[in-house]
């Protein structure tokens, strides 16, 4: 592998680490602040790829869709919330996954019932479909519009945790709950805003992949766990952990998947390396979490205290 | 007889009710009819000429009897583990990998089994209890993941397709391959676990572990080694998963990576809380009603998942603490009537002294 | 302290009647009874998940075939117990174990994936009912462990990568890469491809099952520059790469030969996306036979889609067990003559020409069929037959009593 195929790998490691991020940001805001394990958000983000490719495929305009998907995002948030989530935010974590599985359940049939079994089909923005020449070697012009969309998120994050009144009180929110409570601040309002914002982020990051990847049902249980690992490894409730942390294990898994192969087939014979490679790099991410979990519970980047 | 975890409001209403009063109560009642239920599933199979339900009731009682480990770390440990599958699928693959090279003896099977799946445990559950919390749910995660990819990596084993039995355990003249005896034996052994259970809740190492759960600091300040206690239930719960692992190979004639995947964990979980953490006999029920709703629906509806996935939703709010939580309001809803007939009868006899 | 524990049993109790009276009402549907009169037959598919719609298709042409003949496969009334596996071969054993044993059926058909065949394979042939396979045709099974009660109207994996290996040869790449999940079915596909192709493989990769992103991959691709490229992604594994594919700017570059992945499930959710592709398949809608001229249009009416190969093989074994079954005036209790009856039936494939091979799979050809512009977006259009040099010779593998 030479220099230039590994630095295109890295770019294809921090493209996947961003894709992971749209989808960690919401998430680690829901557990963090609202210690709320919801593993119906790959449901979230499959109900914003449907819905934004129904109406891009209906209206033609990718704009259209993604706009869409916003104001979709959070009327089903506030629904969610009234029917289930409020009686279970001060369940403990037992019940809370087995509720929030039971939902996965509920959604993927729900969207086999309208659509059926197939992919749902969805195609890249034609301006956004030819290829952008880096390093002498074609890359997707859209894979370069997540990464750009992934880095305003990421910056809007920032700016909205760290810059404003409500960033002030999500972030309190997170490191000490009763307190703001007791200081007199809604805090129902504040949990509603922080679920309706996690929503929107997966359903734009479902969005934004369903051009390149499959919209089907069941597409976010695969999202789902990945994106557990990389708040982990970030850090729980930290935006800049599931920034930092998805990258490192979109870099990782990547390059561990192009390297690794090509690593053991210089050990063993080619039959072992074929098949032990793809298995050993999707294990590499597994290994990395334990590690730091065993090192560093607390997680790489973890929010800030004072 | 069997009793509930000493959390349960029944032993505060055992203690007021006097000796003669005492009926049996609804749970001992429940229990009762539950393991007699289960124990004539083969004869009611036979005399109804359907042979089906002997395969579905073994798959409840392996299920039950994983269940049941899960909750010794889960219920009276507050070890919340999502890689708990990790253990049927290492007990299975003990079985599968041993018929394969020839090897049909059931107490060998078992013994591979029981010493994987404590080194497994031992190792795995020393790193993992250093931790707590959300931490400790995911590396018991991750852990379970990096035996799945391991799994699916071993082409000689079948891989991600899976290794059919080559052949069943044997015990002597009994195969397991036999559906009625699987049963009675996983049946055998799923009442022993209960009985041995109730015994462990009330005996210094279950109530050391219940205290570990309700307050580490203060067992930590007592000068109660936490870690191993800790570690010691996990590593037993590991075994007593393996076991139902290879009576799970033998039922289904199948050695897969999917019976360690996380939705399995996931299954477990859901069978031990929808039951009723603690209680020992929850998970039996969980994995019971569980498993019969979902064949229920698959037979009325294509789309069963659409209405499984809300029943959950709807138990998880309905439900305090599971099934069992019922069993155990009704006696609880008794015992304060009894007590609080016994407080107006010893009333009235105070003024008329 | 009473009204509040009322109210918590309250919820408890309505809790508990939910359950109850869901199991109390779903109880009769577990216990149901075999009934004599009609026919059983068995149907295990993987009809959810990522590849739900390759099992679907299965079903539906089954179906459509026994209401084309009035509810009646061979004269006798037929009833279908469709089973989903999930693509779990645990689950597929049980749904096997209550086919059988519960709903006592003469004859099970279906199966979609190699894992799910290779699992209950043995439970099914042992009890001595018939499997008609219409799909999944593990390599094993076609060869050393072939069974006198398995039949299959599809092929066996090394046969159809075989004919991949064949059209790469023909059509002059002399440097390619291969692609392909890395499960069973995936490293069959490879190396049943290596055996027909001629030229120079650059690289094998196996991906993980299920991946959504092959950036890495892709790149790889770019790198090593091949005159072309085979790949094996069924469902939407086939979705995702095609797609990625084509925005790398491949598409027109480096041809890309694919077997089960750009197929009738795939093509409605790539459209356009996919045209120029070539693929080697066993069926296309558009074969000129008068056969398939009515099945296309019976299920496009009826489905509002068009036919994949999966639909075609399973409207072809229930031709085939309503030719049988004509054969022995429907009498489905002698195994044996079924059997016969089976091997030696005459009907209209919608694939051509149709006879089994001694191992019992159909000695039926492969064609080269590419994806093309049309006024839906994108149609499969079929460019000739494809006859693989070299086999493997399975059959003669075979040795059934």
């Amino acid at each position: 592998m030479n220099v230039t195929l590994f630095v295109m790998q890295c770019l294809n490691g921090m493209q996947l680490g961003v894709l992971l991020f749209l989808m960690a940001a919401g998430l680690t805001l829901v557990f963090g602040i609202m210690n709320f394990v919801n593993l119906a958000h790959g449901s979230l983000y499959m109900m914003g790829a449907f819905v934004g490719a129904l109406v891009y495929n209906t209206t033609s305009s990718f704009i259209l869709g993604v706009l869409a998907v916003i104001p979709a995002m959070l009327a089903l948030a506030f629904v969610l919330e009234a029917l289930v989530f409020k009686r279970l935010y001060q369940r403990d974590h037992l019940d809370q996954v087995l509720a929030t599985f039971g939902l996965i359940l509920f959604f993927n049939e729900l969207i086999r019932m309208i659509w059926g079994p197939s992919p749902y089909y969805m195609e890249v923005p034609p301006a956004l479909s030819g290829t952008v020449n880096l390093f002498g070697i074609p890359y997707p012009a859209y894979r370069l519009l997540i990464v750009a969309s992934g880095l305003a998120v990421a910056l809007g994050c920032y700016l909205l945790i760290h810059r404003t009144r409500i960033g002030m009180l999500i972030r309190a929110g997170a490191t000490h709950r009763a307190m703001i409570g007791a200081l007199g601040i809604n805090i129902k309002l504040l949990n509603s805003l922080v679920f309706g914002l996690g929503a929107v982020l997966a359903g734009l990051a479902g969005m934004l992949a369903g051009p390149i990847l499959s919209v089907q049902p069941g597409m976010g249980e695969p999202v789902l766990i990945l994106t557990m690992v990389v708040i982990v490894i970030g850090g729980i409730g930290s935006i800049r952990g599931a920034f930092l942390g998805a990258l490192i294990v979109g870099v990782i898994d990547t390059v561990g998947r192009t390297l690794l192969p090509a690593v053991l087939r210089g050990l063993f014979e080619r039959g072992t390396a074929d098949t032990a490679g793809p298995a050993l790099a999707s294990m590499l991410i597994y290994i990395l979490m334990a590690v730091v979990l065993a090192l560093r519970p607390q997680g790489l980047f973890p929010v800030r205290h004072g | 007889m069997l009793t509930p975890s000493p959390s349960s409001p029944i032993v505060h209403a055992a203690a007021v009710v006097p000796a003669a009063s005492r009926r049996p109560t609804f749970y001992t009642l429940f229990v009762m009819l539950l393991l007699a239920g289960l124990a004539l599933v083969p004869t009611y199979a036979a005399l109804s000429g359907q042979a089906f339900y002997v395969t579905l009731f073994a798959r409840i009682v392996v299920f039950a009897i994983a269940a049941v480990s899960l909750d010794l770390i889960l219920g009276i440990g507050g070890l919340v583990s999502f890689g708990h599958a990790l253990y049927l699928g290492l007990g299975a693959y003990a079985a599968g990998v041993l018929a394969q090279h020839g090897i049909d003896n059931g107490w060998v099977h078992l013994g591979v089994a029981i010493v994987l799946c404590g080194a497994v445990g031992f190792v795995t559950g020393f790193v993992s209890l250093r931790t707590t919390g959300i931490a400790f749910i995911m590396i018991t995660l991750a852990f379970a993941q990096m035996v799945y990819f391991l799994a699916v990596s071993l082409k000689q084993y079948g891989g991600d397709d899976g290794l059919p039995l080559a052949a069943s355990s044997r015990f002597g003249n009994m195969s397991l391959g036999d559906p009625a005896t699987l049963y009675y034996v996983a049946f055998g052994f799923l009442c022993l676990l209960l009985l041995s259970g109730s015994r462990f809740v009330k005996a210094r190492f279950g109530m050391t572990l219940a205290g570990i759960r309700m307050n580490e600091r203060r067992m930590k300040a007592l000068g109660v080694p936490t870690l191993q206690y800790k570690l010691g239930a996990y590593v037993i719960a590991a075994i007593l998963c393996g076991i139902a692992g290879v009576l799970y190979a033998n039922l289904t004639q199948f050695v897969s990576p999917s019976y360690m995947s996380w939705t399995t964990s996931g299954e477990l979980i859901m069978m031990v809380v929808i039951g009723g953490i603690g209680t020992f006999v929850g998970p039996v029920v969980g994995a019971l009603a569980m498993v019969l709703v979902e064949e229920g629906l698959k037979s009325a509806t294509e789309h069963w998942m659409f209405i499984m996935g809300p029943l959950i939703v709807l138990i998880v709010l309905l439900t305090r603490r599971g099934l069992m939580g019922v069993v155990h309001s009704a006696d609880a809803r008794r015992a304060a009537k009894i007590a609080a007939k016994i407080a107006a009868r010893s009333k009235r006899t105070e003024s008329l002294s | 302290m009473v009204a509040s524990l009322n109210f918590r049993a309250l919820h408890g109790r309505l809790g508990c009647a939910l359950i109850l009276a869901t199991s109390a009402a779903l109880a009769p549907l577990v216990s149901q009874a075999a009934d004599a009169t009609p026919l059983k037959i068995g149907f295990i598919g993987t009809l959810s998940g990522p590849a739900g719609a390759l099992g679907q298709d299965q079903y539906d042409a089954f179906m459509l075939a026994i209401e084309q003949k009035g509810g009646k496969l061979g004269g006798v009334p037929v009833q279908v117990v469709r089973e989903d596996d999930q693509l779990k071969p645990d689950i597929a054993v049980q749904a096997a174990q209550k086919l059988i044993e519960r709903d006592k059926v003469q004859i099970v058909t279906g199966v979609t994936f190699s894992n799910v065949m290779m699992a209950i394979h043995k439970p099914i042939t042992n009890a001595g009912v018939l499997l008609i396979g219409s799909n999944a045709g593990p390599t094993p099974l076609a060869g050393a462990g072939c069974s006198p009660w398995f039949f299959s109207t599809s092929w066996n994996n090394d046969e159809l990568h075989e004919a991949g290996g064949q059209l790469a040869t023909d059509l002059g790449y002399k440097r390619m890469v291969v692609m392909a999940p890395n499960y069973q079915a995936g490293r069959d596909a490879v190396a049943g491809f290596k055996r027909d192709y001629r030229g120079t493989l650059v690289d094998e990769v196996y991906t993980q099952v299920n991946q959504p992103d092959y950036s890495a991959e892709i790149t790889q691709l770019q790198a090593s520059q091949p005159d072309a490229v085979y790949v094996f992604y069924p469902g939407g594994m086939g979705v995702n790469f095609v797609k990625q594919y084509q925005q790398a700017g491949l598409l027109g570059k480096v041809p890309l030969i694919s077997v089960s992945t750009i197929d009738g499930t795939t093509l409605p959710a790539l459209k356009e996306i996919a045209v120029g592709a070539i693929t080697s398949s066993p069926y296309s809608p558009d074969l000129k036979n008068a056969e398939n001229a009515q099945f296309v249009a019976a299920y496009s009416q009826k489905y509002k889609r068009l036919p994949s190969l999966y639909a075609a093989q399973s409207y072809d074994a229930a031709n085939l067990l309503d030719a049988a079954l004509t054969t022995v005036k429907g009498n489905a209790t002698d195994r044996q003559a079924l059997r016969q009856a089976i091997k030696t039936a005459k009907f209209q494939s919608v694939r051509g020409d149709f006879s089994f091979d001694t191992n019992q799979f159909p000695r039926a050809g492969f064609y080269r069929v590419d994806v093309v512009k049309a006024a839906t977006g994108a149609a499969f259009e079929t460019k000739g037959p494809i006859v693989a040099k070299i086999r493997n010779p399975l059959a003669q593998q075979c040795k059934m009593n």
